[in-house]
């Protein structure tokens, strides 16, 4: 117990850390793809869903397992959406000042 | 042995959570970076899979197939406008995920296998299905408000306060049952199973009452708080489950949500509580009101004239609000830009951080038209060169522009920091009517010498603003 408590604080620090030098030009991103990371509890999900002690605990596991799963995986693909965006603009703009080009992909 | 390599595999996944974020710091880092934490999540899952004794590979992988559809379904098809109701939805899954997972923990003990309940895994359980709940709650509600299924004005009724106030005591009533029973649970399980029952829906309910008196463009502090939430229910799993990567990547989750939850308050000078007790704004003012005050005056404009502005201007800022999203806009904002850049004019654009319905929503959408990031500036950057620029085209955006939060110190967004847009030589705003923003106070920059006004629907607007330019061109 006390030994995930001083894990906690650490990280809380770390986070605090790491996260505050992400520019506004990523917060969307940053929300979306942190949201994914919570989805984390897929791996309690999936201890409990994976559990046959029960009735009651399997299918509440398994509910757990489903909406885990659509964070974490819609989480994931929707952040990378949005950065492969981002992306190309590295790549026309590192083309040194290469007019625009007209119409838009996608 | 078998656990030391489940340890190593989740502090492995830590890690790379922690490098993905880190890679979040620059644009040209962020893909990757958010690939490493996929890849993180991963080991987790794999690692999870083949190590522990899991019995019903059916169910699970089901369930993976389940969500994992419904998640790609959703990522594909939402609009880069509605971004903010997707995250706002993931969040809230998120939240419930940790709340069943406490839930199924407790289930299991009922099924009389393990032992070892105490005091701690009750705390951390009712912790869990606390939070979880209202995070899930909490987040469909902000969605009903971003989507507009659920009306963006404040919305309380006389007790609403009190109905608040009663359904918090009710919930700590059944968190400390559920404390006091801990010892005598699994022998004496009912009291525990009603208690953790009762507080999920008490908290439940509390997810809506706290959410609906929030007008709906403070939402993205809601959201963003919620989501700091739902990293803090992941963590409490952790605890529940002595689960160090769920540890650390909940708490991660929760310092990010904090952090843009700061930001954002700070950006618009209120105090957390003061958004989180709601009643700020009349909506969305979609009022279409255009009585001029008296003793005021409008210079209207056409996309015409605004053409010739702008034609002949050397330096232009283009300042983008939420009315940029509803019309969808960002395509034709960037043809604008680039016919103007055809011409050797500077463009750039203006990025106030509460600008839109989300932190960087802005952002987003305009990485969509293409626009390149590197030619979107930040408030503190960008305020000083607006009194060499020539025109500010302000396109959907209202209250971030407002002078009266510089000069009039009764106005109730007196000292939020705003776009000095005003400084401009001229300044064309683009906006449907003469209502004032979702504050609800008036803006004097209407009325401004130097202001002119181009009512009309912000794509429309902007199109027509573009096709003149290149009519100029050809002519």
């Amino acid at each position: 117990m006390l030994n995930n408590l001083i894990i906690f604080v650490l990280a809380a620090f770390l986070g605090a850390e790491v996260l505050s030098k992400v520019p506004q030009t990523l917060h969307t991103p940053l929300m979306s793809g942190a949201n994914a990371i919570s989805g984390i509890t897929i791996v309690g999900a999936l201890v409990a869903a994976g559990m046959t002690t029960g009735p009651w605990s399997t299918w509440i596991g398994f509910a757990a397992l489903v909406v885990a799963t659509i964070n974490v995986v819609g989480g994931f693909l929707v952040t990378d959406r949005m950065l492969k965006m981002f992306g190309q603009k590295t790549a026309s703009s590192a083309s040194a000042g290469a007019p625009p080009t007209n119409g838009t992909p996608e | 042995m078998k656990t030391a390599i489940i340890d190593l595999a989740y502090l492995l996944s830590a890690v790379l959570f922690i490098f993905g974020l880190k890679r979040m710091q620059s644009p040209v880092t962020a893909r990757t970076g958010n690939a490493l934490a996929s890849l993180g999540m991963l080991v987790a899952v794999v690692a999870t899979l083949f190590l522990q004794e899991i019995l019903s590979w059916p169910m699970i992988l089901g369930g993976l197939a389940l969500g994992g559809l419904i998640g790609v379904g959703l990522a594909r098809t939402v609009e880069m406008t509605a971004m903010p109701e997707l995250v706002a939805v993931f969040n809230g899954f998120g939240g419930l995920a940790s709340a069943l997972v406490s839930g199924a923990e407790l289930s299991q003990y009922v099924g009389g296998d393990v032992y070892g309940f105490g005091i701690v895994t009750a705390v951390t359980i009712a912790l869990s299905i606390l939070i979880g709940t209202v995070t899930f709650s909490g987040s469909l509600v902000a969605n009903g408000k971003l989507s507009g299924w659920i009306t963006g004005t404040p919305i309380s009724f006389p007790g609403l306060r009190v109905l608040t106030g009663l359904l918090l005591v009710g919930a700590g009533v059944a968190f400390g049952v559920m404390v006091a029973y801990a010892e005598a649970f699994p022998t004496l399980a009912r009291p525990m199973i009603l208690a953790a029952l009762g507080l999920g829906a008490a908290a439940l309910l509390l997810g809506v009452l706290l959410v609906i008196p929030i007008g709906g463009a403070d939402m993205p502090v809601v959201v963003s708080l919620l989501n700091s939430y739902s990293g803090l229910a992941a963590a409490a799993a952790g605890f529940v489950l002595d689960n160090t990567a769920l540890i650390v990547s909940g708490t991660l989750v929760g310092a990010a949500g904090m952090i843009l939850t700061v930001l954002m308050c700070d950006a618009m000078n209120r105090s957390l509580a003061n958004v989180m007790l709601g009643g700020f704004g009349g909506g969305d003012g979609a009022t279409g009101d255009l009585d001029v005050p008296e003793g005021k005056t409008v210079n209207e404009t056409s996309p015409q004239d605004t053409a010739i502005l702008a034609r002949y201007a050397d330096k232009v800022v283009i300042a983008p609000g939420y009315g940029l999203a509803v019309a969808q806009a960002q395509h034709e904002v960037r043809e604008l830009a680039d016919r103007l850049e055809a011409q050797g004019i500077e463009v750039k654009y203006a990025i106030h951080p509460v600008a839109g319905r989300m932190p960087g929503h802005m952002n987003v959408l305009l990485a969509e038209a293409d626009v390149s990031y590197e030619k979107l500036y930040e408030l503190e950057d960008i305020n000083p060169e607006l009194s060499t620029t020539d025109l500010a085209i302000v396109v959907g955006a209202n209250d971030v522009v407002n002078p009266a939060a510089r000069e009039d110190e009764g106005s109730p967004i007196y000292g939020m920091p705003i776009l000095n847009v005003d400084a401009a030589d001229s300044v064309v705003m683009i906006k449907r009517s003469l209502s004032p923003g979702y504050s609800g106070v008036p803006n004097e920059l209407f009325y401004a010498n130097n202001t002119k006004m181009l009512f009309s629907d912000a794509k429309e607007a902007v199109g027509q603003i573009a096709d003149a330019v290149k009519e100029m061109e050809e002519a």
